[in-house]
């Protein structure tokens, strides 16, 4: 126990899907931390509660794990930290084991295991009314007994839902012998105990949710089963233009409304230009996505959170796996349509290291959200506003199109790799397909403002210094005095731009593209930035640089190159922070190396070839 | 079904079976082991709930309250005998 004075950790254990995060989120509110375990790329969440008696508590909500035998990267890091273990963390003073008063047979299981390690504990029986809808009567004293240890009910996704388990907490953590398990024989058999408590403990009418048999006989069905997936996943992409359209307006219009204002009461001159061509331009073109990014997320999240995920991850599996990966490789590819760096951050719950590896090699060929700006730019700016079919938006559809190149693209690039690999041992599956529940609007709301928050950090960051330096490439050094060009042309990003569009021109890039792919090296959404900056300082008079760019492009460019540039996007390794990832989480630089050069190759080829033919067929 | 024992992946789809036992493929086989801790263990009623939509893989099996996704070749460590009530 730590001093009276310092705070009393807690760690957060349990199963996967055993509302672990929702607890967590009940527990410590916004009060959260989220940040890597040292060394390694697996998600370290914190946050702060506070006890009826004031005694301050540092929550860790520990990664799911089925056993302390571990078979992944997460279940050996649990194990590790519930048995104060881990390198760099403070044990903790108690454990909280989280377990589903729905799911009690493999939930026990593991909380016995947990019991085993001999610290103190007491066990959170979630989700309590849920068991009790579907008749399942818990003995919460019997249980007590049985296990030996303090048993409370919660009930994660209620206001309030957690609050006796907050008091137990603190009322036994000032003496936590009466959280001390008593001491067990080694070697026992838990599938026995359990069996034995259920026996004494539990009364269940029926073992599966109704709701569950009734659902899954429909979404699991052979066609039925797939034909809701694609809606689903055509439904969301096309709600992420429709829903975010007026948002994105109103945004953009306020950052048009502020260009003009600092315009005009600033005196001309380059902080003028820096802050109306520069910040607000380029800043402001990033900004109007977020949008479109929180849709994407919302999305996600309520699938994740409704367990309908791993059901598309079932019906994916064969295909998958014909194509080198694995269902698992679905959940981590759909988190890459948001971003990349999550996406091949959370492939470690593949445990197997041949399917990790090759889901996160084609990972960044999922459309993440930093490319839906250049997309959304050039869709704009060339595909016609148009009803087709009688329902489906014509720009929508090119939308959904791209991202069926990525994934297309991704199953052959995987393919490929399968047949390239020696090792042609088992990949197991088995994954869990957890009971369908509402999604929290808590819940919900937590993550969203965790990405909401993570995109415009990167935009106050490295999206700003970014616009700034372009800002000052394309601005110095002026044009000489006999100049008859615009003063662009003589600057250092114009110099670069010239020079790049000599290996770009087969692709259709003129040199404004070429300045633009290289801040868009650091983050793919400050390309749109960069050209907002590049057009409007480049334009020959004020009237001109207030324009907003979708005109501007769709006048300056042809089809083809709008089209090669999509294409571009598609494939090109156009992002420092996903190739950092890949090079942490594959812990080499070979991998890094490959995923880049492939990436490029793929880039350029597909670029190539879509110019070309669109000139040819008379679109250039 | 016949009376002697078949393994978890010949179940026809909606059947309903008990657990014999699960077999290690290999020495040290983790497959084998994590089956065991997630349930499938002797004396377990198991349920064959789906099949996936392409050759008929992967299983979804109801092992205690909880549903797994196995493939054909994880399926086929565990025997089973008729008689569950899943």
């Amino acid at each position: 126990m730590n001093a009276a004075t310092a705070v009393t950790r807690l760690a957060l254990v349990g199963n996967p899907n055993c509302g672990k995060t929702a607890l967590f989120n009940q527990l410590t509110g916004s009060r959260q931390k989220v940040a890597n375990y040292a060394g390694v790329t697996v998600e370290r969440k914190e946050g702060r509660m506070r006890g009826p008696s004031g005694r301050e508590y540092a929550v860790l909500d520990l990664p799911g794990a089925y056993s302390l035998q571990p078979a992944s990267l997460d279940e050996a890091i649990t194990r590790d930290l519930c048995r104060g273990f881990y390198p760099g963390e403070a044990a903790p003073d108690a454990l909280v084991c989280v377990i589903d008063a729905t799911n009690l047979r493999l939930h026990l299981r593991f909380a016995l295991e947990v019991r085993e390690l001999g610290k103190p504990m007491i066990v959170a029986l979630n989700m309590v009314d849920a068991a009790r809808r579907r008749g399942i009567e818990i003995d919460v004293a019997a249980l007590e007994q049985a296990l030996g240890v303090p048993v409370v009910e919660t009930v994660a996704v209620r206001h309030n839902g957690a609050a006796e388990l907050v008091r137990r907490i603190d009322a036994l953590m000032p003496q936590p012998a009466a959280m001390q398990p008593p001491v067990v024989e080694a070697g026992v058999d838990h599938h026995a105990q359990v069996r034995d408590i259920l026996a004494s403990a539990v009364k269940m009418p029926t073992r599966t949710a109704k709701i569950d048999d009734a659902l899954d006989r429909w979404l699991l069905h052979p066609v039925f089963g797939l034909l809701t997936l694609a809606v689903v996943m055509f439904l969301i992409f096309q709600a992420v233009y429709a829903w975010a359209t007026p948002l994105m307006d109103g945004i953009e219009a306020g950052f048009g409304w502020l260009g003009e204002l600092v315009g005009s009461t600033l005196p001309e001159g380059p902080l003028s230009s820096l802050l109306v061509d520069g910040i607000i331009a380029g800043v402001g073109g990033v900004v109007v996505f977020l949008p479109q990014i929180l849709i994407l997320f919302f999305f996600i999240l309520a699938l994740e959170e409704s367990g309908y995920l791993p059901r598309a991850a079932f019906l994916l599996d064969r295909m998958m796996a014909a194509a080198g990966l694995s269902g698992r490789s679905f959940i981590p590819l759909l988190s890459s349509f948001a971003c990349a760096v999550p996406g091949i951050m959370s492939t470690r719950s593949i445990q197997d290291p041949r399917d990790r590896l090759a889901t996160i090699l084609v990972a960044p060929l999922m459309t993440c959200s930093a490319r839906l700006p250049v997309y959304a730019l050039l869709i704009g700016a060339f595909i016609p506003e148009k009803t087709v079919w009688g329902v489906f938006n014509q720009q929508g559809l090119v939308l959904f199109g791209l991202y069926v190149a990525g994934i297309v693209s991704a199953l052959a690039m995987s393919w490929t790799m399968k047949k390239f690999r020696r090792d042609k041992s088992e990949h197991p599956l088995l994954l869990e397909l957890p009971s369908y529940r509402l999604p929290h609007p808590r819940d919900l709301a937590v993550g969203l403002y965790e990405r909401g928050m993570i995109f415009l950090k990167r935009v106050g960051g490295i999206i700003l210094a970014l616009t700034i330096l372009l800002w000052f490439l394309l601005s110095f050094p002026g044009a000489p005095e006999n100049a008859t060009l615009p003063a662009i042309d003589y600057s250092f990003a114009g110099q670069i731009g010239h020079a790049m569009a000599v290996f770009f021109a087969p692709l259709g890039f003129n040199w404004q593209i070429c300045i633009a792919l290289i801040p868009g090296l650091a983050a793919r959404e400050v390309a749109v930035a960069s050209l907002a900056t590049v057009y409007a300082l480049s334009a020959a008079d004020d009237d001109a640089a207030a324009q907003a760019l979708t005109p501007l492009i769709s006048d300056g460019w042809s089809l083809a190159t709008a089209l090669s540039l999509l294409v571009w996007y598609i494939y090109a390794p156009m992002c420092i922070s996903t190739l950092a990832t890949i090079k942490r989480e594959t812990n080499s630089w070979k991998q890094m190396a490959f995923a880049t050069f492939y990436l490029f190759a793929a880039a350029w080829l597909a670029s190539l070839v879509t110019y070309q033919l669109t000139v040819a067929l008379g679109g250039g | 079904m016949s009376a002697h024992p078949v393994t978890l992946s010949d179940l026809p789809l909606h059947a309903a079976a008990q657990v014999e036992e699960v077999q290690d493929m290999h020495a040290n086989d983790a497959i084998a082991r994590r089956l065991r801790e997630l349930g499938f263990v002797g004396g377990e009623d198991v349920r064959m709930v789906a099949r996936g939509p392409l050759g008929g893989e992967p299983l979804l099996v109801q092992v205690g309250f909880t549903r797994f996704a196995l493939r054909r070749s994880e399926a086929a460590r565990i025997r089973v005998r008729n008689g569950g009530t899943a």
